[in-house]
């Protein structure tokens, strides 16, 4: 078995906000994955995040200290909304949980293998 | 002396993609199986000329690549290799240490067609690019070199070699099975090995510039895939109907070149230039996927070829005439039903085979190397 991280994109300026007919579907579709991804055994972990501009940046300056930017890391129009941590048998099967979860987020799903051991 | 020549080129041509793909199961290993299957053909490249050809070369160069594979792995026992291969090459080291020329080999050539199949869908992985599927597929299931894809599609040497270590990587990486899609996956999976087989058709056949035998070979070597494709998936229509294209398109390529390299378009061709052998192979395909009737792309693609091909000239493309009414007739396309005033399409008939037009009937008896008489 090998892990993959499924991760979920969205755009930058996207809300957290289940009040709409949209996300409500949306979310029950999301909910009915996790209970199969459970069922099977595969879901390692997995979540939604929060908006981007909760995120804080950091990195080394190189003289031993770090800087802190407000604000996510990249600067793109499309940001991770959220992500699974999965086990596979091999890759069609993890393209096969990706194509699923594309479906049930109605939207763009990426999938990518960890590094082995 | 009296032992023919030994052609090895042809032998590699022939053998090595099926050996590539039988080593790949082996060792678990693509680069490994590619390595070994190379290291093989030196081998013979040094002693076939003295010994002669051995009755199945493609099994003795499969014995001796795995031999010398499994020598390496006892051999350099601190390369990831090792690591990577570690639990398949136990399961070698189960299989008798045969010598190739001893026989033995049967049980590692048996399931040779089931493991170019494995090689065609891990080659046309739908993860890869397009690009990347026609690469690879060329370089492990038809041993091209790297240089000769390059050359084929007139780009840098270097973009393919890139092309392909990255695939094979991004394979790797993945964790991506060597393996036959299930029957629930093959309506997602053989569209695109279809469509990579295709394209490396279409870069032969369209080639109007560059080395012109080289992409001659592009052709050929796309006929071969689909020969192959329809020989390891005869119940598939659609791998019928994309040989039944190339053969069909295939035996137009005597005459779309004029004498001058120029191309001649379909109205104009001299039609008593194109192959029988593989029209009639084709007219035989659609007619088989016409009896099957399960229609597709690649089978509509052939059928309209199939009318076109029986034509004795431009002007006598028979729209209503056998092909026309059965494609029809089984609905096919919506909307394709019989011309006004045209008699009713049969639905359970099928066009009989189509005689050769009398120009080539006449080509044919005459002696190729005879002068030709009152011309």
């Amino acid at each position: 078995m090998a892990q993959y991280l499924l991760s979920v994109w969205h755009d930058e300026d996207y809300e957290v906000d289940f009040s709409g007919e949209e996300m409500q579907r949306i979310g029950a579709q999301v909910g009915r994955l996790n209970e199969e991804l459970q069922a099977a055994g595969a879901e390692v972990f997995g979540g939604g995040l929060m908006p981007g501009r909760s995120a804080t940046a950091l990195r080394p300056t190189g003289d031993g200290d770090v800087s802190m930017i407000d604000g996510p890391y990249a600067e793109s129009k499309e940001i991770m909304g959220g992500f699974w941590v999965i086990e596979a048998a091999d890759l069609d099967a993890a393209l096969e949980w990706g194509r699923k979860a594309a479906l049930a987020c109605e939207g763009p799903v990426e999938v990518r293998p960890f590094q082995g051991e | 002396m009296s032992d023919p020549p030994v052609d090895l080129a042809a032998v590699f041509r022939e053998e090595a993609g099926r050996c590539t793909a039988t080593l790949i199961r082996v060792l678990g290993d693509v680069d490994l199986a590619e390595d070994a299957v190379a290291e093989a053909f030196a081998v013979a490249a040094e002693r076939w000329p003295q010994t002669g050809m051995p009755d199945n070369p493609g099994a003795w160069i499969t014995t001796t690549a795995r031999n010398r594979a499994i020598d390496r792995l006892r051999r350099e026992s601190t390369r990831d290799d090792r690591q990577r291969a570690a639990h398949h090459l136990h399961e070698v080291e189960m299989a008798p240490d045969d010598d190739p020329e001893l026989g033995g080999l049967d049980a590692l050539v048996e399931v040779v067609p089931d493991d170019q199949l494995r090689l065609m869908f891990l080659c046309c992985h739908p993860a890869l690019s397009a690009d990347a599927r026609v690469a690879l597929t060329l370089r492990l299931l038809g041993g091209l070199q790297t240089e000769e894809i390059a050359r084929a599609f007139l780009v840098p040497e270097a973009t393919i070699a890139q092309r392909i270590v990255r695939a094979k990587r991004k394979l790797r990486d993945n964790h991506a099975s060597y393996r036959i899609p299930s029957a629930a996956e093959l309506p997602d999976r053989l569209p695109v090995v279809l469509a990579a087989i295709s394209l490396v058709f279409t870069e032969g056949h369209r080639a109007t510039s560059g080395d012109e035998l080289v992409r001659t070979d592009l052709s050929d070597e796309a006929i071969r895939l689909a020969r192959l494709l329809v020989e390891l998936m005869p119940d598939e229509p659609e791998a019928v109907g994309l040989l039944a294209l190339l053969v069909l398109t295939d035996a137009r390529r005597p005459a779309r070149t004029a004498d001058d390299g120029s191309f001649v378009p379909l109205a104009d061709q001299d039609r008593s230039r194109w192959d029988r052998a593989l029209i009639d192979e084709g007219h035989a395909l659609v007619r088989a996927c016409l009896r099957r009737n399960q229609p597709g792309p690649w089978q509509l693609q052939a059928a309209i070829a199939a009318v076109h091909a029986a034509a004795p000239t431009a002007e006598a493309t028979d729209c209503d005439g056998g092909y026309r009414l059965a494609i029809a007739g089984r609905g096919w396309v919506p909307g394709l039903s019989r011309r006004r005033g045209a008699p009713p399409a049969r639905p359970g008939r099928l066009p009989t085979p189509p005689a050769p037009p009398a120009s080539a009937r006449r080509r044919r008896r005459r002696p190729s190397s005879g002068t030709p008489s009152g011309a």
